[in-house]
């Protein structure tokens, strides 16, 4: 049983959790550079990762941490193809501004 | 039952093996196989209907028969309708009439109709009338009685439309069937009457049930007379239904000769004859029976004086023939209408064939004005035909001279409306052999008027059944009025007799006298202007034009007809098609889906902005609203405010 353990309450590993994830959503959605909202979602999905460690900790369950490493293996695989879609998007289009970039309408 | 076996229901049902044979096999059968069946089913009914004949005839066989137990059809409540059958002395008369002239008919279209590509489609027709009608014969009951009353209706309609090719024979066989329906109508009606009224449809029951209550009359069976007389119009082509069967020509010859003249057309007369005993008991339906046949003899009788096309002159005059018939029923000589209705299918089926022949020889020339000169070409065509006009006109001793004169002194006799009714009769016989003896001199005396025509004999298979009718023609009437009425008195009550009436024998006399010196006149009239001076007609039609005109366009009852019912009808149905159909109902229909469709995708395209970020808030949103739904506990909220949610409540 560690020292800090103790002094560093479950309470604030979650605070922190969830003011990253805020911080993702709100950059997610008040940015227009597809790359800075790329960074967003990371963000998130870094928040979350601290919270299921967090978790797995608190109940000594090692589920928690083999549930980031899947996370993990996901977030690297879509900033594979996320970054080369965006890539592709910029050579077509030559921005990266999402509000232009709305061919999808209708 | 004791007593011989009498086969009845397979009188109907062999026609109609006949039918589904040649119907359903009929394309792939040789000529000659479809022939052997077509004739060999009327052939067997007629024996076997000419067998219960001989046994009436010695004694060995009492009418009426109505064997019990019959399968039941229908039950229905206090409904109950069966298959049985009637055999009386009427439907007697009449199944001989119907299948010996039937099967009469069906030998002469084998030689008529041999180079037809629709063969066997004809012969199937014609056995499913066969079938039908002697459905209608036998019908121990109105709705059975209705069953083949439709299905000649059908069969007619096919037949008339044969050569459907042909828009005008197609629109004559649609004509034919609509026209009828008016008249079905009535009959149905009338059959509502009689369930309401007696609780029965069944002919012997309302008999029997009449019989019971004498101080039955008028009131509600005069409605019901009436309504059946409305159906008897339509098909006996009575006014002002009679619209349909000049133009029923269009179908093959044999076909007027056995539906249009000789049975089916007959089935009014006898329906009314079969429930004489509801007209016995209404003296006002009576009277319109015998105002509308007189009407309608006298006014069919003066449209056939200018007819040209010889089928036309002939459909007149079946419907004359025919008012003579309901004229008959009129004053209740029911006998004397039945004794008409068979001397009458003799002639008039003779009429046609003859003319048939005529047409088949000169190459399907229908029109009387190409004619003449006919009588050594066709010597037996000939022959038979003046048979045939000698006995329709009403000369002694021909067939047509009993019959007549038996519903004119039964008219006589009929008090002081029996005597109009007389006198219209007798102007009608005047007319009668005047327009037959007309269209017998146009066609056969004189020189030929088409000198393209090479007239020939037509084939034995024809001119056979001719000489047999000529036969029936000139001697189906020496069996006598009062024997004919004796025989029918059990089915349909008795007439007046000569004998026994007032003014007895002589008045008799003097009135068929009266009747044959008619005819006379109509055969001198006929003769002074179709022989003697062929110019005349022409120039007695232009000395009187309106008159003519008023003929030669048949009183513009078509013309009439279209302009008060057909026109409004169509303008009607165009109106509820294009306007309440098309355009309401299917546009709308389309229109409110459309729109809501349109309208819903305009308000949901708001999301699909194409826009990411746009999504990404929405996503954020419904996520926020989730976590709202989750960590909120709102049972205690709502609680709080004193609203119970079902679980919470109990």
């Amino acid at each position: 049983m560690s020292l800090w353990q103790q002094d560093v309450p479950l309470s604030l590993y979650l605070l922190l959790s969830a003011l990253l994830f805020a911080l993702g959503v709100v950059g997610f959605l008040i940015k227009r550079n597809l790359i800075t909202m790329f960074m967003s979602i990371e963000l998130m999905l870094n928040a979350v990762n601290l919270s299921f460690v967090t978790f797995a900790h608190q109940w000594h369950a090692v589920k928690g941490q083999i549930f980031v490493f899947f996370v993990m293996m996901v977030a690297a695989a879509e900033a594979a193809v996320g970054l080369a879609i965006i890539i592709a998007v910029f050579r077509a289009r030559s921005t990266l501004a999402v509000d232009r970039i709305d061919l999808m309408k209708l | 039952m004791n007593g011989p076996s009498l086969f009845l229901p397979l009188i109907p049902l062999l026609p109609f093996v006949g039918f589904l044979l040649n119907g359903v096999l009929g394309r792939r059968l040789p000529k000659g196989v479809v022939s052997a069946i077509a004739l060999g089913a009327p052939l067997a009914s007629f024996l076997l209907v000419l067998r219960l004949g001989l046994l009436v005839w010695s004694g060995s066989l009492a009418l009426p028969v109505i064997e019990p137990g019959a399968p039941v059809w229908l039950s229905v409540g206090t409904m109950h309708v069966d298959f049985g059958t009637v055999l009386d002395p009427l439907s007697l008369v009449m199944l001989l009439v119907v299948t010996g002239v039937g099967f009469l008919i069906h030998i002469y279209s084998v030689g008529y109709m041999a180079h037809e590509k629709g063969y066997w489609r004809y012969f199937a027709y014609l056995n499913l009338f066969l079938f039908f009608m002697t459905v209608l014969v036998q019908a121990g009951n109105a709705l059975v009685m209705f069953v083949g009353w439709e299905g000649v209706g059908l069969a007619s309609y096919l037949l008339i439309g044969f050569w459907f090719q042909k828009p005008s024979a197609a629109a004559a066989g649609m004509k034919a069937f609509v026209v009828n329906r008016v008249g079905d109508f009535g009959f149905l009606i009338g059959m509502f009457l009689l369930l309401a009224t007696f609780g029965t449809l069944n002919f012997s029951e309302i008999a029997t049930r009449l019989a019971a209550n004498p101080e039955l009359t008028g009131g509600v069976l005069t409605a019901t007379a009436l309504c059946l007389f409305v159906g008897a119009t339509g098909k006996s082509a009575q006014l002002p239904l009679y619209i349909w069967l000049p133009d029923a020509m269009e179908g093959p010859t044999p076909v007027s000769a056995l539906i249009h003249a000789a049975t089916m057309v007959t089935a009014g007369v006898y329906m009314v004859a079969r429930t004489h005993v509801l007209f016995d008991r209404s003296p006002f339906a009576l009277a319109v029976v015998a105002i509308v046949g007189a009407a309608t003899a006298l006014f069919a009788a003066t449209i056939g004086l200018v007819q040209t096309d010889i089928k036309r002159v002939l459909a007149y005059s079946t419907v004359s023939q025919l008012g003579y018939m309901f004229l008959g029923c009129g004053v209740a000589a029911y006998s004397a209408a039945i004794f008409h209705l068979m001397t009458h299918a003799f002639f008039k089926a003779l009429l046609f064939l003859a003319a048939g022949s005529v047409i088949h020889g000169l190459g399907d020339e229908q029109d009387l004005r190409k004619m003449g000169g006919l009588r050594k070409k066709m010597p037996v065509t000939f022959w038979t035909m003046t048979a045939a006009v000698f006995a329709i006109a009403g000369f002694f001793p021909l067939a047509g001279f009993f019959s007549k004169d038996a519903i004119l002194y039964e008219a006589f006799q009929h008090g002081s409306l029996g005597k109009a009714l007389w006198f219209v009769g007798v102007v009608t016989a005047l007319l009668t052999s005047f327009y037959m003896f007309r269209l017998w001199y146009l066609a056969f005396f004189g020189e030929s008027r088409d000198p393209h025509a090479h007239p020939h004999e037509s084939p034995w298979s024809m001119l056979g059944p001719l000489s047999i009718l000529a036969v029936l023609s000139i001697a189906g009437g020496w069996i006598g009025m009062e024997r004919f009425g004796a025989f029918l008195a059990p089915a349909v009550g008795t007439i007046v007799d000569p004998s026994v009436a007032p003014g007895g024998k002589q008045l008799d006399y003097i009135l068929s006298a009266l009747a044959v010196a008619v005819a006379a006149l109509g055969w001198y009239i006929a003769h002074r202007f179709y022989h003697q001076r062929p110019d005349e007609p022409a120039r007695l039609a232009v000395a009187v034009p309106g008159a003519y005109n008023l003929l030669v366009h048949k009183y513009y009852v078509d013309e009439i007809y279209s302009f008060l019912i057909v026109k409004p009808l169509l303008a009607f149905s165009r109106f509820v098609l294009e306007w309440v159909v098309d355009f309401a109902i299917l546009g709308g229909a389309a229109w409110v889906l459309g729109g809501t469709a349109q309208l819903g995708g305009a308000i949901l395209q708001r999301w699909q902005s194409g826009n990411l970020r746009s999504y990404a808030a929405w996503l954020a949103l419904g996520a926020a609203v989730l976590l709202l739904f989750v960590l909120v506990p709102w049972t205690s909220v709502l609680a709080g405010f004193g609203i119970h949610l079902g679980m919470v409540a109990r």
